[in-house]
């Protein structure tokens, strides 16, 4: 008999209301619906969350490896970007 | 009869049932379909073996003999057990799992939904807690219902038969005696007979909705409440009593 994998999905928990979704890991699932579920049950079971999403993970694209150096490396000799240059005085507090 | 055997009795049958369900369930543990599906079944189990050990330990109180959860879940005689009959069926090929699951949680959920109103303020406190994970066992095995029936020829076939064979085992969840009268007088519980109908035309929307045909009413097993199993009850208490028997008292 022919087996088909069950897709794979990326699984995002919120772990408490205000705080964004933060990637938790992956599983399968046959669909949207039951892979909500499955992430209730394999990512949320010790309160981690208050609301999960997912995404399949072919729909996400994403930069490759062999780009890393002429993506990201460049930034690094630009402190000048760094908003470290100000003074702030103390009555703002924290920015 | 007096009132307090019937709420030992009538506990002991809601434990039993949360209990040997449970205790099934976890056979699954290491063998599920799939690993995300093995984890999903085994959080089922761990859920109802948790309503089985308050209502245990409930039930214990109000025999008033001094007997713990581990004495009632492990050291009774098979007859002395009064779990409805589809808890203990075999866990069969994973429709049959599904199945099985479904019409129990459809039921689960009906009764549970009607003893967060209990007279008895901790039957009451014990079902407002397992609700919401029984809200969602009742989620699950709609869904897998809908995908299996739904799915392809061999898992619509697989299921129908699946429902089919178990049909006969649905009546006995409906049976009232004598307890169950003293428990629906006094406002502990809900008439199961009210509960029937509502059971059955959830079960026949959904397996509309998954492709399935409710199966026809016939001749039902029956016998649970006066502890009369089938034969499947005593390899199930083998080993879940293997090692209190074994090892009396044995702690970890």
């Amino acid at each position: 008999m022919e087996r088909k994998d069950w897709p794979l999905w990326e699984v995002f928990v919120r772990s408490k209301a205000g705080l964004s979704h933060k990637h938790a890991g992956s599983l399968h699932a046959p669909d949207a619906e039951m892979a909500i579920s499955n992430a209730r049950d394999v990512y949320t079971r010790r309160s981690e969350g208050v609301s999960i999403w997912v995404v399949e993970s072919n729909q996400i694209h994403s930069t490759l490896e062999t780009d890393t150096e002429s993506m990201f490396d460049p930034n690094e000799d630009k402190i000048y970007r760094h908003p470290t240059f100000y003074d702030i005085p103390d009555e703002v507090g924290h920015m | 009869m007096e009132k307090k055997q019937a709420l030992f009795n009538y506990l002991l049958r809601l434990g039993d049932n949360s209990a040997i369900l449970g205790h099934k369930l976890s056979e699954w543990c290491g063998h599920g379909p799939e690993l995300e599906e093995d984890i999903a079944i085994i959080n089922t189990a761990l859920d109802l073996l948790g309503h089985g050990r308050s209502i245990y330990t409930y039930a214990g109180e109000a025999e008033g003999k001094g007997r713990t959860e581990d004495d009632l879940a492990f050291l009774r005689i098979e007859r002395d057990y009064r779990n409805a009959l589809i808890c203990e069926l075999p866990n069969g090929h994973y429709g049959d799992t599904i199945a099985r699951q479904y019409l129990f949680d459809q039921f689960n959920y009906l009764l549970f939904t009607e003893l967060e109103k209990s007279t008895d303020e901790t039957v009451a406190a014990i079902a407002a807690k397992a609700i919401k994970e029984i809200r969602y066992h009742l989620r699950r095995s709609i869904e897998w219902t809908l995908r299996l029936g739904d799915g392809t020829e061999e898992s619509h076939n697989k299921i129908q038969e699946s429902f089919n064979n178990l049909w006969p085992y649905t009546g006995d969840l409906f049976v009232e005696d004598e307890s169950d009268a003293l428990i629906i007088a006094d406002g502990i519980g809900p008439e199961l007979k009210a509960i029937q109908p509502i059971w059955r035309e959830k079960v026949k929307a959904t397996l509309a909705d998954a492709t399935l045909t409710i199966p026809e009413d016939g001749w039902m097993h029956s016998g649970s409440k006066q502890g009369r199993h089938t034969e499947h009850m005593g390899h199930i208490l083998s080993e879940l009593q293997y090692m209190q028997r074994t090892y009396p008292g044995c702690e970890w």
